[in-house]
């Protein structure tokens, strides 16, 4: 299949991941006259976070109520505690508006008034309702499902499922292409590419309970890294306040309690049956109104003080709902719910904080591209647009927005470009590491991840301090001396401990770039709260960067932009 | 006394001899196949390859696969307490234990490559 240079696969744009922001760009890249080439490790469309979103997108309509992109900036920078990039953020909230109404264009059944206006819900940190969404808990694969059909349709985007990308390709510091391994046989192969848009989502499979797909273990923050690229505001992982616990519930997802938040209210009660979001300084009453950094905190906090559920969490009880509101409101998820044993009529379910989303990751301008030319980033891959704490809402709304500016970008920058830089030479050492090593029968790669998953989630989860930080970056280098440096084996087909063996290379490599900004910053700021550094610091309102120097993570500081500075 | 669930599986890829291997895996109240199989790859054997990318929202709809001879999704179907019966599915390619090809075929990197010459 190789042609004589070694090359198999050659495209203007390399779109690395195919979850909304990697299928958005798809399309822009395509409809601005370029060659798309779209891969993922898992199949097209279905892996990632984005069809698991059951929850509701943030844009600035105005068809709930009067409403205009600028307050949906504010309440962005108000929820990143002072750490967005307003450029980017800005770009999210200007442009949500068009790109939810070509999703709509596009069919994908965003939930109406009967007079046709888009509904709009109130979520937490938001000023009004504005946060749309697809009934009943299918926001996400409907989203996944409409641009699934737009990439079907552009005849010219070519997919291809089941590739994992194991490194990009650097020619003389310019971005070139990749290279990675057909899962299905194992065959080696590498792209060459004029650009390249790592759209890989987030990190929240270092974590043991977490809200995403098995494929999100942060692999395009490695990818860039390696490349040359820089990585930003690391230290900001969103835990998701009210992840499900129990009672075991199959075919849904943990997530699945918020939209019912949204609707319902529900109450938040500890192991005493008591309301206890008062104590920390947010009264809801039946209502929804605590943001995701304060939810987590309070209830990690009842559970350290003694006062959790039987599985670790606390209550969330829609008892005092009628049963005809619940219907009304959830109709067939409540039957699933039945199936499950689960009548919330009768009972309250567990809940506690599980990883949910990544405000960190690959730095880029506001045309989406890296530090390394013609790299590309978008949707949940990359950092700066949410600051320390993502509002409720934004994560599709930049899938979409970021994916599509990206596109457009990359497709400007390879109009007029002859030929990609690419040469067998960059790929070479890439290859060298596919061909695999001597087998290790002993090495259970699964085992070390879940090894890494419960260390990440005891030393850097929600809160922080520093002696537990050094303990996780001790265990991080032992997980990965135990991997060794070359993957046990030759190639064959759908080989997953070798599969697990490079996730585990990238997840080692992310989780120590978060582990080190955690320990640098010493303060407490947004989804980053160090126990033994309580205060926001005055002097911290900075990014941290990181970059490799020698193959180790190194971290640096950064102003933060703001939207008056020009751009340069 | 703990129970456990026998998952008894269809191992091999094409051109080799296939067999059946026993795992026992302790049974909790609630968890789905899907969650065994994970459990054995943790635990037993990081070889034994099967397909699943969303672990427990029915949304990648990659975990298929035959439980007792019926097409099932491994992350629906519960575990219970007995001996249960695990093979690929019979209409698609195998590729490795229970992992099938089930990929559009136009989404598979053959069709996309260039042709040799």
């Amino acid at each position: 299949m190789a042609g004589p240079d070694g090359i198999e696969l050659q495209a203007d744009v390399l779109v690395i991941g195919s979850g909304a922001a990697g299928m958005a760009a798809a399309i822009a890249a395509d409809e601005a006259g370029a060659d798309v080439l779209l891969v993922d490790r898992s199949l097209i469309g279905r892996g990632g976070a984005t069809v698991m979103a059951q929850m509701t997108v943030a844009v600035a309509l105005g068809e709930e109520v009067p409403d205009h992109w600028q307050h949906h900036l504010a309440d962005t920078l108000a929820a990143g505690r002072g750490l967005c990039d307003e450029r980017l953020a800005a770009l999210l909230c200007e442009n949500g508006p068009a790109a939810i109404r070509q999703m709509d264009n596009w069919h994908a059944g965003w939930a109406r008034h009967h007079d046709g206006r888009i509904r709009a819900a109130q979520a937490p940190g938001h000023d009004r309702p504005r946060c749309v969404y697809v009934d009943f808990l299918a926001t996400g694969p409907a989203v996944s499902r409409t641009l699934r059909g737009q990439v079907q349709r552009q005849a010219r985007i070519r997919r291809i499922g089941d590739l994992c990308i194991t490194d990009l390709v650097v020619a003389d510091a310019v971005a070139a292409g990749a290279v990675g391994f057909a899962v299905s046989d194992g065959a080696p192969v590498a792209i060459s590419a004029k650009a390249v848009i790592v759209a890989t989502g987030g990190l929240t499979r270092l974590y043991g309970r977490n809200s995403a797909s098995a494929n999100m273990g942060g692999d395009g923050y490695a990818l860039a890294l390696r490349a040359g690229a820089e990585l930003v505001d690391m230290e900001f992982v969103q835990f998701f306040p009210i992840g499900h616990l129990a009672p075991r519930l199959i075919g849904m997802d943990p997530i699945m309690w918020d939209p019912f938040r949204y609707k319902l209210g529900g109450r938040l009660l500890n192991a005493e049956m008591r309301e206890f979001t008062d104590d920390y300084g947010v009264v809801e009453d039946g209502t929804y109104r605590v943001t995701r950094d304060l939810a987590t905190y309070a209830i990690l906090k009842e559970v350290e003080a003694g006062r959790a559920s039987p599985a670790g969490g606390v209550y969330l009880s829609f008892q005092h709902v009628p049963e005809e509101r619940l219907r009304e409101s959830f109709g067939p998820v409540i039957d699933r719910l039945a199936k499950n044993g689960i009548d919330l009529t009768r009972v309250p379910v567990e809940v506690a904080p599980i990883a949910h989303y990544h405000m960190g990751g690959v730095r880029v301008s506001p045309a989406l591209e890296t530090r390394v030319p013609n790299l590309f980033a978008a949707g949940e891959a990359i950092g700066g647009a949410n600051g320390a704490n993502r509002l409720s809402g934004n994560a599709i709304t930049e899938a979409l927005v970021f994916g599509r500016s990206a596109g457009a970008a990359a497709a400007a920058r390879v109009r007029g470009m002859n030929r990609s830089p690419f040469e067998p030479r960059f790929a070479a050492p890439a290859r060298a590491l596919l061909a695999g090593g001597v087998p290790q029968p002993g090495l259970n790669p699964a085992a070390l991840v879940a090894e890494l998953q419960q260390i990440m989630s005891r030393q850097v989860g929600p809160f922080r301090t520093a002696a537990g930080l050094e303990a996780a970056l001790g265990a991080i280098a032992r997980i990965a001396a135990a991997l060794g440096p070359v993957p046990p084996g030759a190639p064959r087909p759908f080989d997953t401990a070798r599969l697990d063996w490079f996730d585990l290379r990238n997840m080692l490599l992310v989780a120590a770039s978060v582990t080190e900004a955690a320990l640098a910053r010493t303060e407490s700021r947004g989804a980053h709260q160090r126990e033994d550094f309580p205060l926001l610091g005055d002097a911290w309102a900075v990014h941290q960067t990181v970059h490799l120097e020698a193959g180790r993570p190194v971290v640096a500081r950064t102003p933060v932009r703001t939207g008056a500075e020009a751009v340069p | 006394m703990s129970l456990v669930a026998q998952l008894l599986i269809r191992r091999g890829a094409p051109g080799e001899a296939g067999h059946w291997d026993r795992f026992e895996v302790a049974f909790e109240r609630g968890q789905s196949v899907l969650d065994g199989l994970r459990r054995i790859r943790v635990e037993q054997d990081p070889s034994l390859a099967f397909r699943f990318s969303c672990i427990n929202a029915n949304a990648c709809k990659e975990c298929m696969m035959l439980l007792d001879g019926k097409v099932v999704y491994a992350c629906m179907a519960r575990l219970e307490p007995r001996e249960m019966r695990l093979e690929p599915l019979a209409n698609k390619a195998l590729l490795r234990d229970l992992a099938t090809e089930i990929a559009p075929p136009d989404e598979r990197i053959a069709r996309a490559a260039p042709a040799s010459d």
